[in-house]
């Protein structure tokens, strides 16, 4: 008895060893980036959303911009009631499925304006400052009630996004300007600043 | 060069074109149905103004590649759609037309507003055909034909 006693004390010990190095390694792998590393990695996502080829469309007012210099949108082209364009000038109207870069509109799924709820500049066009777009973004009444989660799917996913990172050539046949960040590092400090819990800078 | 099964006005069509050949061109060109005017080429005056699957486009900026199975409806076929030949009556009653160039890409806007909004407000009206250019400066009597057609349409 004495040996399957100190047997089955053996097992348990070797059992509890296995879960509990499982464990740590699990957490060294995701060990949640610290508020300020969260902070730093904001300031990448924040590089991204007021790019032009972004912030053009998270407008204040009643037009999307278009170009680097965020000029107001040609055409006459308004926001309308779901921020579509109207009836006989919807975004589709000009923009189709994909980028026509035989003819410089771009284009992908769903081009559209985002909510005024999303707006990341005033009614001056002037961009607003990295804490209150954080605030805005991480704001689930303002951002579509997306959480971290959902939110970070929506830059891996979302059409529109994934357009921002190959916005296709303008009409004189050149490259549109791409944000500052590739896709995938856009993704990652995302990703970080999720993980620390969406901190947002002081203002 | 591809080959495009396009449905316009109702009717299949095949046609060759470079991909990126603005459907613009594949109308006038292959299909030759000159009613849809180029204008600027840049979408900026919407005389090329054509319905795809009902929407108002401009289908100089549109390569034929992303047409897909969307139907293409013209200038050509609104004298047998009920709001555009009542929009068409419109602009005849109200004698519109100065030189007539714009006018089949107004038309075409006009009906895609009526199709959605049986009642347009001037402010819907202005945002709505703010759009299609016209250098004649028919507008006032554009936004009266296009009343009147709301009239009729009841």
């Amino acid at each position: 008895m004495p040996s399957i006693r100190i047997g089955l004390l053996i097992i348990v010990l070797i059992a509890i060893s296995s879960v509990e190095g499982t464990g740590s390694r699990h957490l060294t792998a995701t060990a949640r980036p610290s508020s300020s590393e969260g902070v730093a990695a904001w300031q990448q996502v924040y590089t991204v959303l007021t790019h032009p080829r972004c912030i053009n469309c998270h407008t204040a007012g009643n037009y999307p911009q278009q170009g680097d210099d965020r000029h107001r949108h040609l055409f006459n082209v308004v926001r309308g009631p779901a921020g579509e364009g109207v009836p006989a000038l919807q975004c589709v109207t000009c923009h189709q499925s994909a980028n026509a870069d035989t003819t410089g509109v771009p284009g992908a799924h769903g081009w559209h304006l985002a909510p005024l709820s999303m707006r990341w500049q005033d009614t001056n066009d002037r961009i607003l400052s990295s804490p209150t777009v954080c605030n805005a973004v991480s704001d689930r009444s303002k951002n579509g009630d997306r959480d971290g989660a959902a939110l970070l799917k929506h830059n891996e996913e979302e059409p529109l996004v994934l357009w921002a990172f190959n916005p296709g050539r303008r009409a004189d046949g050149s490259l549109r300007t791409p944000p500052p960040i590739t896709h995938d590092q856009f993704v990652a400090a995302t990703r970080r600043w999720v993980e620390a819990g969406m901190p947002c800078p002081q203002q | 060069m591809e080959t495009y099964k396009l449905t316009v006005n109702g009717q299949q069509k095949e046609v060759s074109a470079d991909p990126g050949t603005p459907l613009l061109w594949v109308l006038r060109e292959e299909l030759k149905m000159t009613g849809t005017k180029y204008g600027c080429g840049i979408a900026a005056c919407g005389a090329c103004t054509v319905h795809l699957a009902g929407v108002a486009t401009r289908s100089c900026v549109v390569p034929v590649s992303l047409v897909g199975n969307r139907s293409v409806d013209t200038i050509e076929a609104m004298a047998n759609d009920p709001v555009g030949r009542m929009v068409q009556n419109a602009w005849v009653d109200q004698d519109v037309v100065q030189c007539g160039y714009c006018q089949s890409g107004q038309i075409m806007s006009a009906v895609a507003l009526l199709k959605s909004i049986r009642k347009p407000t001037d402010k819907d009206i202005e945002e709505s055909m703010g759009g299609n250019l016209c250098r004649c400066g028919t507008y006032v009597r554009i936004r009266a034909a296009i009343k009147a057609a709301a009239g009729e349409l009841g």
